[in-house]
C-alpha cells in the first residue's frame, strides 16, 4: 500500500469509528484532494463530514478550532503546509493555548495535516520544512511520519488525541510503498521514536526523505566497515529523547540530519539534548548535516544543492567515526 | 436584505424584565469600576480593558438567549461573561490571578472562559475569534442542535481579514452565528474613519448577502429587540446576521490609557456620557412607572453588594499553586 493510501485508510477507519470526526479543507471533497489523500471520502461520508472550503486558511482553521471546542474532532487539510502560515495565529495563539488559558475547560482535539518539506522544483514558496514553525510551541504536538505504516498508525493516534496535532506529510513520499497493517485497531503511539536500522558505530537521527537518504548511506558505508544505526523520531513534539539517547550511548557517536535550514532547527535541538544527556558517552562532537541557509531555488541543479546530499551525510559520518 | 424589520417578538417592558436588565447593567458597571480601583491598588496586573459605557450591548443582546446558547468575545469581555451568567466572584478572582478564578488564574482579564454557561472565551488577538464563532455554529449544525452563537467584537476587528473570512463562511454555510460589532468609534486610538473605507459597518452584511442592521447600542431595549429578532431567525432557519451596535467607551482603551484623551476631545466624551445607558433605562422605567426610584436604588445597591462580595472572595482565594504552571498544557 502507498503512503497516500495508508493516510486515506486511516481517515476512513477513524471516520467510521467516530461520528465526531470530519474532514475539512480546500479541494478535499469533490476534487478528492489536491494530492488525492481524501479520495473517495465524499462518496462514503457525504458533504456533512467531508467539507470543501473556500481558500481562507485562517478562516477554516478557526472554524475547526471552534468546532473542536464544542466536541467535534476536525481533521483540517492544508493543501500544502506552506499555506499553514496563513493559519499560524489560529494554531499558535488559539488552538495551542486554549486548554491552558481556559484553566483546563476547553480542549481542542484538532488535526491539521498536509504535505510539507522539500518537494520537486516547486521553488521558494512551495518547498520548505514547516515543522520549525510549530514544534517550538507548548500545547502542540508535531508528527512527521516517514513510512506508510507510520502514516496510518500515527494519523489514527493524532485523530484520537485530545490535543491539537500538526501532522506534516511529504509530497515526495505519497507514492512510497510499504507494508501497512489492515487491522483498524492498529495505531502507532505519538512520542515514540523507532530504530530503522541497527548499527554499532554511529547513530544517525533523521526523518522523512532524509531518513531514506540516511538508510542508503548506511548501506553504502557498511561496505567500508562502518556500522550505522538510523533512528527516526517520528514525533518531533513530544520528542522521544530516551530512544535517541539510548542509541547514542551504545554507538558513542551521533549525526543529526535535517532537510530544513540549520539555524535554530530541529537538528540543533536534537544535538543539544544528546550533548546534555550523553556527553560522557560521546567519542566525538555531535555533527549536524542541514539544508543550506537559502530559500529553495527552482533550478534543478541548485535545488539538489539545497538539501543534504548523500555525500555530505557520508562525510559527516566518516568525520565522527575518525575522531 | 439589510435592515428588514419584522414584528417585535419580545414581551413589553415589565417590572421583572426592567429589574433584570438594569441589574445586569449595574452589576457590570460596578464590577468594572471596582476592577479599575483594584488595578490602581496593584491587585490586578497586565492589561485591563473596561466595558464602561457599552453595558447595554452585552446585556440587551445576551438577555435574548437561552442558557444553552453560546457567547464568544474579545479581550473586552468582562461584561459578556457576566451577562452570560458567570459568577462575579470567580470573574474577579480570575482578574486577581487566583486559583478560584474561572480559568484557575491562568487566563486573566483577557481570557475568561466558563464552560458551565457556554461562554467560549475572551480572546486577545483582534479578529481571531470570529472564525472560532463560525466553528461553534458549524458544530451546532453538525450536531443537529438549534443553539445560536453570539460573537462580540469591536470596530477595530472589521479591517481584519478574519472578519471577512468569517462573514463569508457563515453566509456560505448557513451557520447560526450573529456577529455583533460594538462600534465604539475607536480601535484603541484610531478613529473609525481613519481605519475603515466603509464606516457604516452593518453594510458589510450586504456584501455577504446576510441580514445587517445598525442599532442604538446605548438603548438596551433597542438592542434587545434587534438581537432578539435575529436570534429567533437564526434559531428557526440558521440565518446569520451582522449587527452594528453604536456605542461609546467612556474610559480609555485600557488602564494604560486611562483618560483616552489624546485621540478624542473631552467635549466629545462628555457629550456621549449624556446618553449613558444605565441612566437611560432608569429614566425610561421611572417615566413609564415600571419601577419606582426606591426600586432603582435597590437594584443598584444589590449590584454594589455583589461586587463587594466578589472582591472579598477574590482577596480570600489563594494564588494558584506552583505546580499548576505545567498542568493544562496538554490534555492526557
Amino acid at each position: 500500500m502507498t503512503y497516500r493510501e495508508a493516510l486515506n485508510l486511516a481517515l476512513r477507519e477513524e471516520m467510521r469509528r467516530d461520528p465526531r470526526v470530519f474532514v475539512m479543507g480546500e479541494e478535499v471533497g469533490l476534487y478528492e484532494g489536491a494530492y488525492k489523500v481524501t479520495q473517495g471520502l465524499l462518496k462514503e461520508f457525504g458533504e456533512k463530514r467531508v467539507v470543501d472550503t473556500p481558500i481562507c486558511e485562517s478562516g477554516f482553521t478557526g472554524v475547526g478550532v471552534g468546532a473542536a471546542m464544542l466536541g467535534l474532532r476536525p481533521v483540517v487539510e492544508m493543501m500544502t503546509f506552506n499555506f499553514a502560515i496563513l493559519a499560524l495565529d489560529q494554531i499558535v495563539n488559539t488552538a495551542a493555548k486554549m486548554l491552558y488559558m481556559s484553566g483546563g475547560q476547553y480542549s481542542v482535539p484538532i488535526v491539521v495535516r498536509g504535505p510539507g518539506g522539500p518537494a520537486g522544483q516547486l521553488a521558494a514558496q512551495h518547498s520548505q520544512s514547516m515543522e520549525t514553525y510549530f514544534y517550538h510551541v507548548p500545547g502542540l504536538k508535531v508528527v512527521r511520519p516517514s513510512t506508510p505504516a507510520d502514516a496510518k498508525g500515527l494519523l489514527k493516534s493524532a485523530i484520537r488525541d485530545d490535543n491539537p496535532v500538526i501532522f506534516i506529510e511529504a509530497e515526495t513520499l505519497y507514492a512510497v510503498k510499504g507494508e501497512v497493517p489492515e487491522d483498524p485497531e492498529f495505531t502507532v503511539p505519538l512520542g515514540q521514536a523507532v530504530v530503522r536500522r541497527e548499527g554499532t558505530d554511529v547513530t544517525v537521527v533523521a526523518y522523512m526523505g532524509m531518513m531514506y537518504r540516511a538508510l542508503e548511506v548506511a548501506g553504502e558505508l557498511a561496505g567500508e566497515g562502518i556500522s550505522v544505526e538510523v533512528v527516526d523520531p517520528r514525533t518531533l513534539r513530544p520528542m522521544d529523547t530516551r530512544t535517541i539517547v539510548a542509541s547514542v550511548r551504545r554507538t558513542h557517536r551521533a549525526v543529526v540530519i535535517e532537510a530544513g535550514a540549520g539555524f535554530a532547527g530541529m537538528g540543533s535541538e536534537i544535538a543539544s539534548f544528546i550533548t546534555e544527556q550523553a556527553f560522557d558517552d560521546l567519542d566525538a562532537p555531535v555533527e549536524r548535516v542541514t539544508g543550506e541557509n537559502a530559500p529553495m531555488p527552482y533550478a534543478r541543479n541548485l535545488e539538489l544543492l539545497k538539501t543534504p546530499s548523500k555525500a555530505k551525510i557520508a562525510a559527516a559520518i566518516r568525520k565522527v567515526c575518525d575522531a | 436584505m439589510a435592515q428588514a424589520k419584522t414584528t417585535i417578538l419580545l414581551p413589553r417592558l415589565d417590572a421583572a424584565l426592567a429589574r433584570r436588565l438594569l441589574g445586569r447593567m449595574a452589576l457590570i458597571r460596578r464590577f468594572e469600576e471596582k476592577a479599575a480601583e483594584m488595578y490602581a491598588l496593584g491587585k490586578i496586573g497586565g492589561f485591563l480593558h473596561l466595558y464602561i459605557g457599552q453595558e447595554a450591548v452585552a446585556v440587551g443582546a445576551i438577555s435574548t438567549l437561552r442558557p444553552d446558547d453560546y457567547v464568544v468575545s474579545s479581550y473586552r469581555e468582562h461584561g459578556h461573561c457576566l451577562a452570560k451568567g458567570s459568577d462575579p466572584r470567580r470573574v474577579m478572582a480570575e482578574l486577581f490571578g487566583r486559583r478560584d478564578g474561572l480559568s484557575k488564574g491562568k487566563g486573566g482579564s483577557m481570557h475568561l472562559f466558563d464552560k458551565s454557561v457556554n461562554f467560549l472565551g475572551g480572546h486577545g488577538i483582534v479578529g481571531a475569534h470570529l472564525p472560532l464563532a463560525a466553528g461553534a455554529g458549524f458544530a451546532v449544525n453538525y450536531q443537529g442542535g438549534d443553539q445560536v452563537v453570539l460573537c462580540f467584537f469591536g470596530d477595530g476587528a472589521v479591517p481584519e481579514g478574519e472578519f471577512h473570512e468569517a462573514m463569508n463562511l457563515v453566509a456560505l454555510w448557513n451557520l447560526p452565528v450573529l456577529y455583533i460589532c460594538e462600534n465604539n468609534r475607536y480601535a484603541m486610538g484610531t478613529a473609525i474613519h481613519r481605519a475603515l473605507a466603509q464606516t457604516e459597518i452593518w453594510r458589510f452584511a450586504e456584501t455577504y448577502g446576510i441580514p445587517g442592521e445598525a442599532v442604538d447600542g446605548m438603548d438596551v431595549l433597542a438592542v434587545r429587540e434587534c438581537v432578539g429578532r435575529a436570534v429567533e431567525r437564526a434559531r428557526r432557519d440558521k440565518t446569520p446576521a451582522l449587527i452594528e451596535a453604536r456605542t461609546y467607551r467612556f474610559r480609555g482603551h485600557s488602564m494604560r490609557d486611562p483618560a483616552g484623551a489624546v485621540y478624542r476631545t473631552r467635549e466629545e466624551v462628555e457629550r456621549e456620557k449624556l446618553r449613558e445607558p444605565i441612566a437611560l433605562l432608569a429614566a425610561r422605567c421611572l417615566k413609564d412607572g415600571v419601577l419606582s426610584e426606591a426600586e432603582v436604588k435597590a437594584v443598584e445597591r444589590e449590584a454594589a453588594d455583589t461586587v463587594d462580595a466578589a472582591v472579598a472572595f477574590a482577596e480570600a482565594s489563594p494564588a494558584p499553586p506552583d505546580e499548576w504552571l505545567l498542568t493544562d498544557v496538554y490534555k492526557d
